[in-house]
């Protein structure tokens, strides 16, 4: 239907930005991860698996990597079950008021990064908001010092951040869900909580698989949350990276890591996507 | 349509428990922006001396306004590169077939789910391997590339609404699809173009994760602040997250608005950008 022209004018020019600015930087990335930094800290291009290898053999890095995927599955947890029930309540019980809330939960979700961790900094401080006020209540006579720069700091900012993300797909699920099938199983008896657990729930698995995936893959890949409030026991894997590009100065070390990271994250998404297809079928 | 389900009215835990997320979500906002009106500092409790002297300190603060504007010039050059490479590549997707149009779509829409990070560092590679210097127009050329995943997921919800009649008709009476593209398409899609470009904007001004790695000798406003907090932390800093989020807000709900005046002749609220990158099976 449409012309030779008209489709050439709208495919090669977004085509070769892409290729520019994304297809050739995750190239060039791949390649430095193969090459290595001489004495003299300059890049050596004699390719060789040497980081590959160095990132199996020294424990640190494994160490890290665990941690941060610890990290990201507790928020991605916590996002659930924040994120989920509140899905659910603006899909079935907001009623009227479902717009306005619908829209308290965008706003979150597009406002400033920065300012949203910045302002955890100020209340997890061993100076902030929280210990002031532990201590105005006679709580605790001195600043308790554990609530920032922790894991614990890094969990609840992150999960602060991206349980919008974790809600909007599950809210989308759920409203796609014909309310005729949620109005049957009432009428054939079922109890709201079974007909919760045997109709709504499998429907938004799809929902709940995407918004899991969000908030593990950002968390994972995450590295200014850390270190805002995460101070050294909250360090996470591109933490890691951040410092070989910066004062370790090692770029190919950590773009081996840059690398296993996009794979693992581009493995992820197709593991998701086929698993909500089959759960779309089902 | 599901009006006996619902005019049960949520269950009082269920709407408690709602309560308590919305309360978790605004907290952190709350407490900041109580605290920029502290005489007494970022911390402590309870607030003490109200005072406007932060923002009066704000608005006498020329490092911070030339960070400002450096972060509006940035994301208006964003906002055009994502547009003009957005929308062909939203009517590829929607009009054409060619091959690999799957991995074109996964590829473009990458960096809404990939960790900043990668984006960031494989951008910094590339503009190294071509030995340009960092600078305001390398972060704006990763912006860009960044967020024409965003405008094309907006545009493509935007064509997908579109009625094709009057374009089937423009061309049945004689334009030509350049003519039928300027003076129906383009038109029809003024809305869903507006919306993006408001998001686009917002999300540039407050990016932080790939303007880390591209940024030069100018901050821009998030890496401005950034660089302050590593100083330490006074109530200017949240006198301008205060002045941020209420901008981020304003542009946001605009943003809702003109989407859902798209909408409102479909079905009830669609997905938005984050569930749009599952693909066609969301």
């Amino acid at each position: 239907m449409y012309s030779r022209a008209y489709k050439t004018a709208v495919t090669i020019p977004p085509l070769l930005w892409v290729t520019v600015f994304l297809l050739l930087p995750y190239a060039i990335l791949f390649c430095y991860s193969f090459w290595s930094v001489s004495a003299a800290q300059t890049i050596v291009h004699n390719w060789n698996l040497q980081n590959y290898l160095q990132l199996v053999r020294n424990p640190i890095y494994l160490q890290v990597l665990f941690r941060s995927m610890r990290i990201a599955a507790s928020v991605t947890v916590l996002a659930l079950l924040l994120g989920y029930p509140l899905a659910y309540y603006l899909s079935f019980h907001a009623a009227k008021r479902k717009d306005l809330l619908y829209q308290l939960v965008i706003i979150p979700l597009w406002a400033s990064y920065l300012v949203r961790g910045y302002a955890w900094k100020t209340i997890l401080g061993s100076d902030g908001v929280l210990n002031g006020f532990l201590q105005y209540l006679h709580i605790t006579h001195r600043p308790v010092e554990f609530f920032l720069y922790s894991p614990f700091a890094v969990i609840i900012t992150l999960t602060h951040i991206y349980t919008p993300f974790t809600l909007l797909p599950i809210y989308a699920s759920l409203e796609h869900i014909p309310r005729y099938l949620v109005e049957a199983s009432h009428d054939l008896g079922a109890s709201p909580w079974s007909t919760f657990r045997r109709v709504i729930l499998p429907l938004s698995l799809p929902g709940v698989l995407a918004g899991a995936t969000f908030a593990f893959v950002l968390t994972l890949g995450d590295f200014l949350a850390p270190l805002l409030v995460g101070g050294p026991s909250g360090i996470m894997i591109s933490n890691v990276v951040v410092s070989l590009f910066g004062a370790a100065y090692n770029w190919p070390l950590g773009a081996a890591i840059s690398f296993c990271m996009m794979l693992l994250v581009v493995t992820l998404l197709f593991i998701t996507e086929r698993l909500e297809k089959r759960l779309a079928i089902s | 349509m599901s009006a006996g389900f619902q005019s049960r009215g949520a269950p009082l835990l269920l709407s408690a428990y709602a309560f308590l997320v919305y309360a978790f979500l605004y907290f952190p906002i709350i407490v900041l922006v109580v605290y920029s009106f502290n005489g007494s500092g970022v911390g402590g409790f309870p607030p003490a001396h109200w005072t406007f002297d932060w923002y009066h300190q704000l608005f006498m603060d020329a490092a911070l306004w030339d960070a400002v504007l450096n972060s509006v010039m940035v994301a208006a050059v964003a906002v055009a590169i994502a547009l003009g490479l957005g929308l062909p590549a939203a009517l590829a997707l929607d009009r054409t077939d060619f091959p690999g149009k799957a991995l074109f779509r996964r590829l473009v829409l990458l960096p809404l789910i990939l960790p900043g990070i990668i984006t960031g560092l494989s951008l910094l590679m590339l503009f190294v391997a071509v030995g340009m210097k960092l600078s305001l127009v390398t972060i704006t050329l990763g912006h860009g590339t960044a967020l024409i995943s965003v405008a094309t997921t907006e545009i493509f919800a935007g064509l997908q609404k579109l009625e094709r009649a009057q374009e089937e008709a423009s061309l049945d009476l004689g334009a030509n699809h350049w003519r039928t593209f300027w003076r129906v398409t383009l038109p029809n899609l003024r809305v869903s173009l507006i919306a993006a470009a408001l998001l686009i904007f917002t999300l540039s001004l407050d990016e932080i994760a790939v303007s880390f790695f591209l940024i030069g000798r100018e901050n821009t406003l998030p890496l401005e602040i950034w660089s302050r907090l590593r100083r330490g932390i006074t109530p200017e800093i949240n006198a301008i997250s205060t002045l941020i989020l209420v901008f981020s807000i304003g542009m946001i709900l605009l943003w809702y608005r003109l989407r859902t005046r798209l909408q409102r002749t479909q079905e009830s609220a669609a997905p938005l950008v984050p569930a749009a990158i599952q693909g066609e099976s969301a």
